[in-house]
């Protein structure tokens, strides 16, 4: 029932402007996939092109193995869940639900029969001759999916249909997602500017900018092993530290920076090439007194206290504002403003990457 | 009402609102009432008027049902009143040129909500206002000219061999009414294709696309989706031709056959030839009454509310 999906040097071209560059992505059937990048970047066009509503300037997009080059979105294996969800508001629900059914000819008792069955599988039983204004957002948003899944899909699209959610809903409804799609086994792309929801619900995840797939791995490759200064900055906080390769040695190189020399690991790089340092903030340890390498003082600016962990700004003597935090277990005591601390980092934690590496369209 | 107070000051407010007020007053409601009045009132001799005779009956009224005479219905013979038999006419043949000017308008309000690229959209509103500039009457002797014997429409046809002889298109090829249904669709078309152009205007693209995408072909998704939502407006641009085309006079007056009488003309015989007002105002009055009988009727069939045409 689910399908893989491929593109091959997918490109899609709107006159001049390139939205998609050459993407180039295997999302293996019954997968949970996501594309994860800010607004513009592309993300939405690769939906559109699988679901048939744009097609690819080059390049070919397979669904199971078969080219669907030409095919219309109706003839195509996959359903799409928009971001407004795109209700139909003159059906009840259960109409709503069974369109895709009704479109092919499925009898009424069936197609009611279906659609309740869906509405059990989506947790919203008794809602079947309710219309669509009368339910909340997340109500919505089970109805949206019961349609989706109605015309079993062997492909599941969603342009980032829990934006419009507030927080603790949204929350619920990723792990809702996750187990729905974990039931019915069909793959699902999902389409989204949050790091964090693409990093919580997903097998893998496509980090995208300027039309380009920048990364594509599993969500803590994602964020422990950041291919570029793009994905580093766009998926989590850094504090970030710009030097040079100094005295590379086995694994392991000096970093010479404005802060000083840092010891740190050494990727495929070679002395004297222009690096960035990334190192987050609950990697950036805070002491009172200087540790023996990758030692920073700084003079605390800020602190935030932000319910599960405290955030500790402070500016470094060259006036560049590091964060290091620390979780809010009452282990460590939390420093005044104004006090003189040390923020340090370990040498196996910053991921290092070339200077300017962002692959561009 | 402060509003306009502190915008223009009193003078200027009242002067509006007496303006308004004589027009409401003396131009519409007192001329309707006078002529409301004077249909319960026989036809008399000025020097009769105020008389013995002059009193209140529904005699008018009753005319509308006089003179039975034969009536070829689709082959059935029918003796019916020659009022009624006009009435019935009209209604029917204004309710063809509704149905012809809503397949016409439908795709075309269509094309102009979801398919035209923005940019060109203000052209192709334009091309379509343009013949509105030209007054009714000329529109309506325009196509005169097109269908008469003599005239360009037959040259064509004659002339590429579609025909063999002219015909006489304004005598009717289908019935005697086919050039006054025509006329009233050319004059008319356009307040049906707004409405729809509005209504499917405010149509979520993404429920087009959430259509296709379940599966629907390109005809369900109309059927389902974008002819409920744009009902409103069919229903409004409806009611509005309907209307229009059972109370034009000049459309039937120029193209109208020797078999063809609109019920306008009727009202208009009475009013001008027999320069009896009291039966011509009956008429009206009865005609409107008969009219909306009609539109509710057409309006509880299509499960329309009366909310729907106020959007």
């Amino acid at each position: 029932m689910s399908a893989g999906i491929d593109l091959e040097n997918v490109c899609c071209d709107f006159g001049s402007f390139r939205a998609v560059d050459n993407a180039n992505v295997s999302i293996k059937p019954g997968e949970f996939f996501s594309f994860l990048g800010p607004s513009g970047c592309g993300k939405t066009t690769i939906l559109r092109m699988i679901s048939g509503f744009t097609e690819p300037t080059q390049g070919a997009i397979r669904i199971g193995g078969k080219d669907v080059r030409g095919l219309r979105p109706n003839q195509r294996p996959t359903a799409l869940i928009f971001q407004n969800l795109a209700l139909f508001p003159l059906m009840p629900i259960w109409e709503n639900i069974s369109f895709g059914l009704e479109v092919r000819g499925v009898d009424k008792a069936t197609r009611r029969k279906k659609a309740e069955e869906l509405l059990e599988l989506v947790e919203l039983p008794g809602a079947a001759d309710k219309m669509v204004s009368q339910l909340s957002g997340g109500q919505k948003q089970r109805v949206a999916i019961a349609r989706a899944l109605a015309v079993e899909p062997a492909v599941m699209l969603l342009d980032e249909p829990l934006s419009a959610l507030d927080l603790k809903l949204r929350q619920h409804m990723r792990a809702e997602l996750r187990s729905i799609q974990k039931r019915t086994g069909v793959t699902f792309i999902y389409i989204t500017h949050d790091q964090g929801e693409a990093l919580a619900m997903s097998d893998r995840v496509g980090v995208m900018s300027q039309g380009r797939i920048q990364q594509i791995a599993d969500p803590r490759d994602i964020y422990n092993n950041p291919v570029n200064g793009f994905v580093a900055g766009f998926v989590g906080e850094n504090n970030v530290f710009t030097g040079s390769v100094r005295n590379p040695a086995t694994g392991m190189a000096g970093y010479e920076t404005k802060l000083g020399t840092f010891r740190a690991r050494l990727g495929e790089l070679a002395s004297g090439e222009n690096v960035k340092l990334y190192v987050r903030p609950e990697h950036t340890l805070l002491s009172e007194t200087a540790a023996a390498e990758n030692s920073v003082p700084v003079t605390i600016s800020e602190v935030s206290f932000e319910g599960a962990f405290i955030a500790v700004h402070g500016v470094a003597e060259n006036g560049q504002t590091l964060v290091a935090e620390i979780r809010n277990d009452g282990s460590a005591t939390v420093p005044a403003n104004g006090s003189q601390m040390f923020m340090q980092f370990d040498p196996a934690r910053a991921a290092i990457l070339p200077d300017a590496a962002v692959a561009k369209g | 009402m402060e509003d306009l107070f502190r915008r223009y000051g009193h003078t200027l407010t009242f002067a509006f609102m007496a303006l308004v007020a004589f027009w409401l007053l003396a131009l519409v409601i007192l001329p309707n009432l006078t002529l409301f009045e004077a249909s319960f009132r026989p036809y008399l001799p000025v020097t009769e008027i105020g008389g013995p005779k002059d009193t209140y009956s529904l005699d008018n009224y009753a005319k509308f049902l006089r003179n039975p005479s034969p009536w070829n219905v689709f082959g059935i013979e029918l003796q019916a009143p020659l009022n009624v038999k006009t009435f019935l006419s009209t209604i029917f043949y204004s309710t063809i040129a509704t149905f012809i000017t809503f397949a016409l308008s439908y795709p075309l309000a269509y094309y102009l909500a979801k398919v035209v690229q923005p940019k060109s959209l203000p052209t192709m509103i334009l091309l379509l206002f343009i013949p509105l500039w030209v007054s009714e009457a000329l529109r309506a002797f325009a196509w005169y000219i097109i269908l008469t014997f003599n005239g360009p429409l037959n040259a064509v046809l004659v002339g590429i061999g579609l025909l063999e002889k002219p015909i006489r298109w304004q005598q009717g090829v289908l019935t005697g009414y086919d050039a006054v249904v025509i006329g009233l669709v050319y004059s008319y078309v356009l307040f049906m294709m707004f409405p729809i152009y509005g209504s499917i205007q405010s149509l979520d693209r993404n429920q087009i696309e959430a259509s296709e995408d379940l599966g629907a072909k390109w005809w369900q998704t109309h059927w389902r989706v974008i002819l409920p939502h744009a009902k409103p407006g069919i229903a409004s641009g409806s009611v509005m031709v309907f209307m229009l085309s059972a109370g034009s006079l000049l459309v039937p007056s120029v193209l109208g056959s020797t078999n063809s009488n609109w019920f306008t003309q009727t009202i208009q015989q009475w009013m001008l030839e027999s320069q009896d007002w009291n039966t011509g105002a009956a008429y009206s009055f009865l005609y409107i009454l008969l009219c909306t009988v009609v539109v509710a009727l057409a309006m509880w069939l299509f499960k329309v509310k009366l909310s729907d045409i106020a959007k």
